[in-house]
């Protein structure tokens, strides 16, 4: 039926009525299709897009009564207002290093996870390794830092028994500004480079055996063939995982730096999505902290748009 | 054959990789194997460092003093409905719209995706996100806990990607020449052929609602809705006792070493049920990272 419709009528109106027809017999014809993605849209407009329309209230003055629409607009009074204050560069330059330091030293751990694993002639031995050490994702992160607490506890701890065992000082790890980081970072590795091994092993294990075969030929020691095969062999996949990785940057975790935080060490723990957590939940500054994570965000999708960039420009010239 | 061609530094760098390995693999079981002997000693060992390999001075007390108050086990009963009702919800949003995103013949398959996909960049942020769920007066109810995260974006992709790559559309034309509806071949040719992607995402899931802290932090005021994570984190982190779990003779010294006793349990019994899991899970884990990785 569309194709004689189609040869009827050649003008261009006519055209687009037809574009309309075959759109409307084309969903038609999968109409159940589009009741079974009902609840699914609707999750997404009710629960994404709905918090997205309140994004406004960061240009307004947030009266509850009045409601996110009614509420008089203020511009960038808010903005200002974050920019201005003694707390504005303190939570920004947290946040940066935390994040920074995050990716920098938990990118390469997997991969020389991977890297040794993938060299054990002894199956067991790896597949014991790698079961043990993927475990930690699983845990919590209250967990996580519930052990943290109890194995740097200056009093108690394991770490400064064995500190004071040695002679050393005792520490007191958790309220010190200087040790935040690396505990926030040190956690991180300790919980995540099993798991993210997973891929990095993944991919070397569909590296072409005839390369080790020959290499092997040639005399090649194993040193040599990690570094002339396997690192070429998941170079493609690493540079696509730090690519996306740097494009979530800004979206350092809130859960653990809360759960880490204590009032000495709020100097470097207090990062952006915390603050805002303070100001927006706990001190009802609905319109001043939504202001704050509208900045956050913004930045964040700069972020992602540049990697994205770069990700493409990388693919085609590089990569592949 | 490989055995053959080993040269001595070979042998060298096999010894220095297996202590390295070992070493990583202390790192990460000691710790663990730590809490599980310090749940069962006598704190007053474990306080002065003599709990090293084995429990000293066994006890049960602190697992006792834990199930002396009801908060730790309400939290464990009020995790168990989030997660199952959670996971339910769910998966089933989960499945069904990443199958009808699957379908190449769909129109307007392409901004439907644009669509879910620009929720991944951009996100509203917590504060309005907070106001919608109290809006519709969500908050403090089951509701909040299930349903502001029914389909996590991701999961969605990957479970897109699985049925894209393992359905064929031979199939989906066979079942139309025997005049099968959409419905009917999602239900019962698909998802039969989908069991593996199915136990991935309940697993995802399951893990996720499980450990989920933020969403109960914000949501919930009433304590008596606490999931597992927030008992946890008074107990754990704001090292909160509940008065129930101690006598009234009991001094400060004595409350702390109480305190220190129920840590080690309330940790051993919140992971147990993911240490349940586990040997099933992680096999699972795996093939979802795999499928999630083809086309990510």
């Amino acid at each position: 039926m569309y194709s004689i419709t189609a040869s009827k009528n050649r003008h261009s109106e006519n055209m687009k009525s037809n574009r309309f027809i075959i759109a409307k017999r084309r969903i038609l014809k999968n109409y159940d299709l589009y009741l079974l993605f009902i609840p699914t849209l609707a999750y997404f407009l009710i629960f994404h897009y709905g918090p997205m329309y309140g994004l406004q209230i960061a240009f307004k003055d947030f009266i509850s009564i009045k409601g996110i629409t009614e509420s008089p607009w203020v511009g960038f009074k808010h903005f200002e207002r974050f920019f201005n204050s003694y707390q504005a560069w303190p939570v920004i330059r947290n946040t940066l290093i935390l994040s920074f330091y995050n990716l920098l030293a938990g990118f390469p751990a997997p991969i020389i996870l991977a890297l040794l694993l993938n060299q054990t002639n002894n199956r067991y031995f790896k597949k014991l390794v790698q079961n043990i050490t993927y475990a930690p994702h699983f845990i919590s992160i209250v967990v996580i830092v519930g052990m943290m607490r109890i194995f740097l506890s200056p009093s108690t701890g394991l770490v400064n028994e064995i500190i004071d065992f040695f002679g050393g000082e005792r520490v007191f790890f958790l309220a010190n500004v200087d040790y935040f980081k690396h505990l926030f970072v040190l956690s991180a590795i300790w919980q995540n480079t099993g798991y993210s091994a997973i891929i990095y092993l993944a991919t070397l294990s569909s590296i072409n055996i005839s390369l080790y075969e020959a290499s092997i030929a040639d005399g090649a020691s194993k040193i040599q063939r990690i570094w002339y095969i396997d690192i070429p062999g998941i170079l493609p996949t690493a540079a696509i995982l730090l690519i996306l990785q740097a494009g979530r940057v800004m979206q350092l975790g809130f859960q653990k730096a809360f759960l880490m935080q204590n009032p000495l060490n709020l100097e470097a723990s207090e990062i952006i999505s915390t603050y805002v957590y303070k100001t927006g939940l706990l001190a009802a500054q609905y319109s001043f902290s939504t202001a704050v994570e509208f900045f956050k965000s913004v930045v964040n999708l700069a972020l992602v748009l540049t990697v994205n960039y770069i990700s493409k420009a990388l693919r085609q010239s590089t990569l592949w | 054959m490989v055995a053959k061609s080993r040269t001595t530094q070979d042998r060298i760098f096999d010894l220095v990789n297996y202590i390295i390995l070992g070493a990583i693999l202390l790192s990460v079981l000691y710790p663990l194997y730590f809490i599980i002997i310090a749940s069962f000693s006598d704190p007053d060992y474990i306080n002065s460092g003599k709990v090293w390999l084995f429990p000293k001075g066994i006890t049960l007390e602190g697992y006792g003093r834990i199930f002396r108050d009801d908060s730790l086990i309400r939290g464990y009963r009020n995790s168990l409905v989030y997660t199952s009702l959670g996971t339910t919800i769910n998966i089933i949003l989960t499945l069904t719209g990443a199958y009808v995103l699957s379908r190449r013949d769909l129109y307007g398959r392409k901004l439907f995706t644009i669509f879910i996909l620009i929720t991944m960049f951009f996100q509203g942020g917590i504060v309005p996100r907070y106001l919608l769920i109290k809006s519709l007066g969500m908050t403090n109810t089951i509701w909040a806990m299930v349903l502001p995260q029914a389909i996590m974006v991701w999961n969605l992709i990957v479970t897109r990607s699985f049925f894209e790559t393992s359905i064929p559309d031979e199939l989906l034309k066979a079942s139309y020449i025997d005049g099968c509806t959409n419905t009917r071949f999602f239900v019962s040719i698909a998802l039969p052929l989908s069991k593996a992607i199915v136990a991935v995402m309940v697993v995802f899931y399951g893990v996720w609602h499980w450990n989920s802290f933020f969403d109960p932090l914000i949501f919930l005021q009433d304590e008596k809705k606490y999931p597992l994570q927030l008992v946890l984190r008074s107990i754990l982190i704001e090292a909160e006792v509940q008065s129930t779990m101690l006598d009234d003779t009991e001094t400060a010294a004595v409350m702390e070493r109480i305190a220190d006793m129920i840590k080690y349990g309330a940790i051993i019994l919140a992971s147990l049920p993911v240490l349940f899991v586990y040997p099933f899970a992680q096999r699972h884990f795996v093939q979802g990272i795999m499928v999630g990785s083809v086309k990510g």
